[in-house]
């Protein structure tokens, strides 16, 4: 049975971290709604990048000299993930429902006899994945002393993607992040980014309009399709960045409220063996007066 | 009095501009080109320089954009940039900045195709240099 005073600085260094939790999950909840504002904000650009893409790339469906970004190389060997992760930790489980995701495909992928490369975006996904992937992971990037997020991150990752493609490294690659669904549910997603693919009915209703093309189809469709690819990315990091702070903001309300119980508890004991020991006291008090 | 259209100015970041204009002169990459309302559908890419926009109020506001494209209808002109500001806060400091990281790129760059492309660029943005940053 552990001693008031023991008791007593338990409660204390509890309380300190109730406070330290408390005080982390409004940080998260000021960061979650600055970069729910930016991922908005950059859903535009996004959304009109994807018609056009998609009007262009239905033209140019059957087309045989199409960019190797639109129709891929024709192999399906080596697979490039790129798995994108936060930088710190203390979010629940953000960071492990992405990575195990990511494992999980590479482990198929292996299982198939194809090739693994990894390229890591964010601290975490690096130590993990380095652990089980070494020999795999072909490049990793970090942004830990960036502050705000940019257009500027996302296109130096994409940048070294179409490096290594354009190099043959690999054949399709598949981005790996955690969708933003609500401050309480981030799902972990893969999404296919080369070559790349459109949703069909968008094309549909885009490619009506009858178009004068400036170059010509096919050089828009060159020029566009990398930069598709740094948008797709940086539209993944901008929703990494809402799901990390919404899954930091629950993580630490729950260990707030678990810090919380736990002092009730203590104080519960303590109380109980405050009284215990003036009980004691007492009928020591008493026998001793008893016995004159 | 000419007809207004809806002018968009996009950037990755954010929506930059959304208002209604007379006129838009835009630094296609074949030529610069000025819309106006009921133009033909166009999709255009563009190059580096200013795009100069005549507000349905007659203002005219200029910004520098970084290369990009244009999605031109009879009704619209929206303008996917790379990254653009307003003309009157570039300096030279951030414009000689982009020419250095063009310029390592072209050192670093493998194959020729590549090179060319990043040469042409470098040449734009010298090119714009001097147009937007009186010396």
């Amino acid at each position: 049975m552990p001693s008031l005073k023991d008791l007593k600085n338990r409660i204390a260094s509890v309380k300190a971290t109730q406070k330290i939790t408390k005080a982390m999950k409004m940080v998260a909840a000021a960061k979650l709604r600055r970069a729910q504002e930016a991922a908005e904000a950059a859903r535009p650009y996004a959304e009109r990048m994807n018609k056009v893409l998609a009007s262009l790339s239905a033209a140019n469906a059957g087309n045989a000299e199409a960019p190797l970004l639109l129709s891929g190389t024709g192999k399906d060997q080596v697979h490039l993930l790129i798995v994108a992760t936060g930088e710190r930790g203390l979010a629940g489980g953000f960071n492990s429902s992405i990575i195990r995701l990511a494992r999980d495909h590479a482990q198929k992928l292996l299982a198939q006899g194809k090739t693994v490369k990894i390229l890591t975006v964010g601290r975490k996904g690096n130590d993990v994945l380095r652990r089980s992937f070494k020999e795999n992971i072909v490049h990793y990037i970090t942004f830990r002393e960036v502050k705000q997020l940019g257009f500027v991150q996302a296109d130096e990752v994409a940048h070294k993607v179409l490096e290594l493609f354009n190099a043959g490294e690999f054949d399709v690659a598949t981005l790996f992040f955690a969708r933003f669904q609500s401050v309480i549910s981030q799902v972990a997603t893969a999404q296919q980014i080369i070559p790349a693919k459109f949703e069909a009915g968008e094309a549909a209703n885009a490619s009506s309009a009858l178009y004068e093309y400036e170059p010509s189809e096919q050089e828009i469709l060159e020029d566009l399709l990398p930069r598709n690819v740094a948008v797709q990315i940086f539209r993944a990091l901008l929703e990494n960045n809402a799901s990390f702070y919404g899954a930091q903001m629950s993580a630490m309300d729950n260990a707030t409220r678990n810090a919380g119980e736990m002092i009730n508890k203590l104080t519960l004991s303590y109380n109980r063996q405050r009284q215990a020991q003036i009980t004691k006291e007492l009928i020591e008090i008493i026998s001793g007066a008893e016995a004159l | 009095m000419a007809d207004a259209f809806n002018f968009e100015l996009v950037s990755p970041e954010r929506l930059l501009v959304s208002e209604k204009a007379t006129e838009v002169v835009i630094p296609a990459t074949l030529g610069e080109m000025t819309v106006l309302a009921n133009h033909a559908p166009t999709m255009t890419t563009i190059k580096p320089g200013v795009v100069s926009v005549k507000l349905a109020s007659g203002q005219v506001n200029k910004y520098v954009v970084f290369g990009g494209f244009a999605d031109i209808l009879p009704t619209s002109c929206t303008l996917l940039a790379e990254s653009a500001v307003p003309a009157s806060e570039v300096t030279r400091d951030t414009l000689q900045k982009r020419i250095e990281a063009t310029q390592a790129e072209i050192n670093k760059a493998q194959s020729d195709e590549h090179k060319t492309k990043l040469e042409q660029f470098l040449a734009e943005l010298t090119h714009l240099n001097g147009i937007v940053v009186p010396a």
